[in-house]
Order: C-alpha cells, then structure tokens, then sequence
C-alpha cells in the first residue's frame, strides 16, 4: 500500500468548481448515479432494516425470557388484527426466525458492506472518478430495496399455518414446497431471486471497476486491502448466488407448477436442495465477513501508524478463505446421513479455513505489535471485532468435527456460534468501519466519547445475549423453538437482559449520529492523522460530488 | 486510456463476469441430473445399484451371510396397504435372492404408484444389487386389486472388503410408494 497522501495533497484545491455541483434533491437521491450517493441510500437502508431485524430479535428474546409461550399471542394477535389460534402464534415465531435471518444477511450486513461502505471506498481507495457503470450501480440499490418490500409483503400473506414464510432463512424444501401453503414463500423467494440479482450487478460492477478503472500506478498488489476483500467477496457473489438462484427457481417450480426437483414423488430429493443451498451458503458467510476484514485492517494499520503487517499474506488470506470456501458446504448438513468418508473431508477441508483466518488475526495483532498505538473509536471496535470473531472462530473449529456436530447441529451452540462471528464479528466491523469513515462521509466528527460508550455497551450486551447460548447449546437447547424446559431458563433470562444492554447501546449510537450532525465539529480531510494514508484521506471531508477528475498517480515506493 | 477505451475494456469485463454468472446459474440447474447420475454411480444416498442377469449369474456365493431387513411405506396419499411378505431374510452374500411384497389398493380408484428406494445403513448401497424390481417400473392397481410383487437381488461378495461396511450384519432396503398423477405412457 504505497498509496500515500503526499503524492496527492491539497487535491480538493484544484478541482474545478463544477466537481461540486449536485442535481436537485428528487434526481440525487431516487435517480442516483453517485457512487457516494448509493453509499449513502445502502447506508441508510442497512440502518433501517437493521433496526427492523433487531426488533424482532427483540420480540424473539422477550419471548424466550421464561419457559413457556408469553408474547407470541400478542404479537400475532396485532399482527393479525383479531386473536389467533395457538398454531398460528407457533407459526409467527418461524416467521419470526425467517424474517431475523434474511432481513440481517441480506438487508444489513450485505447492503451496508459491499453496497455502503463497497461503494462509498473503493473508487475513492482506488483513485477512480465513479463505479464503472453507475447506471446498473442504481438498479442495484432499486432492487434490494423492492426485495426488502417483497419480504415485507411476504410477513402480510398466507403462509400455510399462519401469515408469513415461516420457513427459515434456508427456506429448506420440503417444509417451503408442500409444507407451506398460500404465496407468502413464493414472495419470500421473490425477495431472494430480487436481492441476488441485485448484488449479481453490483459483484459484475465492482469487479469491472477494480480491474480497470485503479489510478495509474496502483498495482493490484498496491491496492489497499479493503478493495482486496470487495474484489475477493464480488467474485464470491458472482460465483454462490447464481447456484441460489437456481435453487429457490426450482423451489419456485416445485410449489406452483408441478415440477419434482426436490420431491421424491418425482424422483427428487430434498437433499439435494440443502447441498446447492450450502453450496450457496456457506460463501455467503464469508461475503458478509471479508468486507469487514478488510476494513480492520485498515483501521489497525492506521492507529498503528504501521503499514499492515504481511501485506501479501493477508490479501493472499482472503483469496484462500473465497476459494476453500466454495468446497466445504457440506458441514452445514452432517446429520443428512453423510457417510464417514464425506464427513472426514468436510471435517478436514473446514479445518484447513482456520489457517488462512488465523493469518489474519495474527498479521492484526503483529501489525499492533510496537505501532505507535491510538485508541480512537474505530481502533476500539476494531479491536473487540478481533476478540470477538476469535471466540466465534474457536467455536467454529469445534463445530467443524462431524463428531461432534452430530451432537451440537441445530443446538444453541450453532447459534451462539454463528452470532459471534456475524452478529458480532461482522457488526462490529460495521461499526469500526463507521465511525473510521462517518466524518468523512458526513463532514461531521461524531463524539469519541459516545463512540466508546457505545462501545463497551454494545460489547458487554452482545456478550451477555450470545455468551449463555453456548452453554445452552452444550446441555442440548435447541434452536427455532419458542418454549423450552424450565432448566434452561438461567441462562435465558441472561440473555434478555444482555439484549436491553445492548438496544441502549444502540440508543447511544443515534444520539451520536445526531449530535454530530447538530453539533459535530467540521471534519478535516484527514481527520485521523499520518496512519491514514489510502487516497480517500486526500480529499476534503465530504469528498466533492465528483472526484478524481485528474487521476490520482501513486508513485513507487518500494514498500507496502 | 482514451473514455471509449475505458469503456469498451469496461464492458468486456462485466460480459466476461456476466457469463460466469450465467454459467453458474446453468451449473445450479445441472446439478439436478449431475446428482442423480453422482448417486446412481457411486451409491450416494444409499441408492441401490442395478444388475443384468449375466452379470448376478457371473457373481459366486460366499459362505459368509448378510442379513437383510424389508420395509416398506406408502406417501400419505397412496390408498394402499404396502408391505414386505417376510420382514427379514439371511441370505449368502453373493447369492441372488428373491423377497415378495404385497401392496392392496383400498380405494375404488385404480390407482398408479411409483416406488422410491434406499438402503441403509448408506454405505453397503454400493453392493447391494437389483436384478429385477418392481421399482423399476409404474404400478397400477385397480380397486380392490392386491399384486404380489417380487425384487431379485444379491449382495455383492465385494462388501466384504470394504472398509466401511465392516461389522454390517444387516441391511435395510427400504421402499416407499408415491403417487403419479399421470401415469406416462
């Protein structure tokens, strides 16, 4: 990463005066073709849908304070407008869980990464004006948000026992092909086949732009490695999301005209939907994660004041994690009645991920070792991110053993686990990619105090909800119910409280958002100082409506 | 490099990413016959293996026995009483063997059925081998109508080296009836 700021100082200086110049409000933000605009609109739209799909964790963790079934009927009963029949007030918790899991990985963890942060930072990191088709980088965003109404819409129809796809996230046939009546899944899946076909063209639109359009100089070994982690996640989504959209089509078919590809009847099997799922699936883990890879490591390097330690390594990390990624879905599924063989490669070829992940935390933590150490906000969630995709990476190699996952498969664990390295691994990121980048997107400081009360709020109520779950999972809990034995009910009731903990924490971080709006101070271009060296820190704060118009030139300087 | 270069690599570059995306679209459709043939080929799934009559006649028996266990079910749909005319068997491994079943309709409609079929424990599915089946085909009943219906198989001697189907002392072949709503040709 020899991008750095001197070659490119004062460049705000010299723009010419039209690089500022916005269209009306209705034209800027409903026919954008900014890439920094769609940045915004991802953000604002992953924040709303955030608060949606927390809400309803919200709803599923009062629910599972004590044992028995409490609120469902309420809520089914507003929901409905009139009093539901108990299998109805069943049926909402699976719509609950189905709503939870797509609303998180498919309207906030994937639209704030690849499409907020994704399109806000790698033109700008890569010295380019814009994305390289703006017009389809509008579509993108268009269509996740008429996903996002399709899966609304879905919570409002038939869905078999009750209103809404109560199927799981996974939308597992046969439960979503005969087993839920009315066309509550087929919008469901409507959302699926609109959401993916959305970051299909932004995957062709990010590669297309990283390929060509980097500043002249900037080698892809020069690039800064949180454009490594979008080019290795647009290859994932362009390479996983087509083989679910094939998938959900035949579900489609499956439900509405006749066709046996999941049903035995016909000769089909329901397995062989689980293994395209996963096939799916399990990259999809690592599209929400590598985003958020690649942003700590440029927060660590710049409160390190260190180029990152390992430059090739950690790019060459990302690479090893997308590619073994793709051959290791099966894991998802050892208790489909896997022979011992399968489960022994599957075992091995998910083992062998821990050595590209451990490089990266390793070069993290080797990076910190004896930088010139800042603990401003995003270095704070940056370093919490790193303990706590840790835990969820221990647990990980846990559930990795076939063995043992015979035990453990659809238990609390899993969810503890998978909540660690996605609800706190990849949020966290979020944040610490948040407040890194806010006062650049904004022009506003946010409060570094409240940054680090949010902070230690969020990260002693996330630990208290998903904590507890291990040892749930480990004394056999298991997941998607709504009631459970009254002996789980400690650990439950730990995990209530760890969710209030943690909506204040979320109460904290609007507060911030609006002060720095009300009474933020005016950001500099490089707020954070000389470990900020990628080419964003060039420019004013906000950048200008266009930049870059003369192209940036990184010179070599023989160091990464 | 000139705006119109930029944009013709530009879009080179997106066609070249367009296709992979359709080629894995086409790779997602695809896996429906590739598994099929994957499970037939290697036994996956515990899917049975089928055999000519040259080939079980070629086939010599073994002292060694295998014991196997019949079951059989009907989807929810299927009027039908479907079961195994003898519920276990011991047969020489190697030896060709025949087992009856015996399905009833018990409704006033004929009625066509399909049979699907797995082994289990999954791994012995590579050595367990059908000659003749009544799986292999449609079955119509008439109202009232009860057939008996024979499968011949053997076990192939080659289970005896398999690593993983050592300590197998029975084998579950298992059948259930699907309804086909129209019966093809």
């Amino acid at each position: 990463m020899a991008t750095t700021a001197d070659t490119f100082q004062a460049h705000a200086d010299d723009h010419h005066h039209d690089a500022d110049h916005k269209p009306g409000f209705f034209a800027r933000w409903f026919m954008s073709t900014n890439h920094k605009d769609i940045g915004t609109l991802y953000l604002i739209f992953a924040i709303c849908a955030g608060i949606i799909g927390g809400a309803i964790s919200g709803i599923m963790r009062e629910e599972l304070r004590e044992p028995g079934i409490q609120i469902l009927g309420t809520v089914a009963a507003f929901l409905n407008g009139g009093e539901v029949n108990f299998d109805e007030q069943l049926h909402l918790w699976n719509v609950l869980i189905t709503a939870h899991g797509l609303i998180m990985v498919f309207f906030m963890v994937m639209p704030a990464m690849i499409g907020g942060f994704g399109n806000w930072f790698v033109p700008l990191m890569i010295g380019a004006p814009d994305m390289a088709f703006p017009r389809m980088n509008n579509i993108s965003f268009w269509l996740t948000v008429a996903g996002f109404c399709s899966l609304m819409i879905s919570t409002f129809m038939p869905g078999g026992t009750g209103m809404g796809a109560g199927t799981g996230w996974t939308v597992y046939a046969p439960l979503a092909t005969s087993g839920s009546a009315g066309p509550a899944v087929d919008f469901a899946i409507f959302s699926l086949h609109l959401a993916g076909a959305a970051s299909i063209m932004g995957a062709i639109n990010f590669i297309t732009t990283i390929f060509n359009m980097r500043a002249p100089g900037m080698t892809l070994h020069k690039m800064p490695l949180f454009v490594w982690s979008v080019l290795v996640t647009a290859f994932l989504l362009l390479l996983a999301l087509p083989v679910l959209a094939a998938a959900i089509t035949m579900l489609l078919t499956d439900r509405n005209f006749g066709t046996t590809f999941f049903d035995p009847a016909g000769g089909g099997d329901p397995i062989l939907y689980q293994h395209l799922f996963w096939f799916f699936g399990h990259p999809e883990v690592y599209i929400m994660i590598l985003p958020g890879f690649g942003m700590i490591s440029q927060i660590v390097s710049t409160f390190s004041r260190k180029p990152i330690f390992g430059y090739l390594g950690m790019a060459y990390a990302m690479v090893a994690i997308g590619v073994v990624g793709f051959i290791v879905w099966a894991h998802h599924m050892y208790t489909v009645g896997l022979d011992v063989n399968t489960k022994m490669y599957f075992t091995a070829a998910t083992m062998v991920i821990a050595v590209p992940t451990g490089i990266k935390i390793f070069s993290w933590i080797a990076t910190m070792w004896g930088g010139s150490l800042e603990f401003k906000s995003p270095m704070v969630w940056s370093m919490g991110f790193i303990f706590l995709f840790t835990v969820g990476g221990v647990t990980g190699v846990v559930l990795a053993n076939g063995g043992i996952d015979d035990n453990l498969h659809d238990t609390y664990y899993v969810v503890a686990h998978f909540h660690y390295v996605l609800s706190l691994g990849a949020v966290t990121s979020l944040f610490a990619g948040f407040y890194y980048w806010f006062p650049k997107m904004s022009g506003r400081m946010h409060s570094e105090l409240l940054s680090h009360i949010h902070f230690w709020i969020f990260f002693v109520g996330v630990n208290l909800i998903f904590f507890p779950m291990h040892f749930l999972g480990l004394q056999g809990m298991p997941r998607r119910y709504p009631d459970y034995t009254a002996a789980y009910t400690h650990w439950n009731e730990l995990a209530t409280i760890g969710y209030a903990v943690m909506a204040i924490s979320m109460v904290v971080f609007f507060v911030n958002i609006i002060y720095a709006f009300v009474a933020g101070k005016k950001a500099e271009g490089n707020y954070w100082g000389e470990g900020a060296n990628t080419l964003e820190w060039t420019l004013t704060s906000p950048p200008p409506f266009h930049q870059f118009e003369t192209l940036p030139v990184i010179e070599d300087k023989g160091h990464h | 490099m000139s705006v119109v270069a930029l944009e013709n690599k530009n879009l080179r570059t997106a066609a070249l990413a367009f296709i992979v995306a359709c080629g894995m679209l086409a790779l997602g459709f695809a896996s429906v016959p590739l598994y099929r043939i994957f499970c037939q080929v290697t036994g996956f799934a515990g899917t049975t293996q089928r055999a000519t009559a040259e080939e079980a006649a070629g086939v010599k028996a073994t002292a060694m026995q295998m014991s196997v266990r019949f079951d059989a079910n009907t989807a929810p749909d299927v009027p039908w009483t479907f079961k195994p005319e003898q519920v276990t068997e011991t047969v020489q491994i190697g030896e060709r063997a025949i087992a009856f079943f015996i399905a009833k309709n018990n409704s006033d409609q004929p009625v066509t059925g399909q049979a699907s079929y797995n082994v289990e424990p999954e791994q012995t599915a590579p050595f367990f081998n059908k000659v003749q089946c009544f799986c292999f085909t449609q079955q119509i009943l008439q109202p009232g109508q009860e057939v008996r219906m024979p499968v011949i198989y053997y076990v192939d001697p080659a289970i005896l080296e398999d690593e993983n189907s050592k300590g197998v002392e029975q084998i579950t072949l298992s059948y259930t009836f699907h309804k086909l709503e129209e019966p093809s040709s």
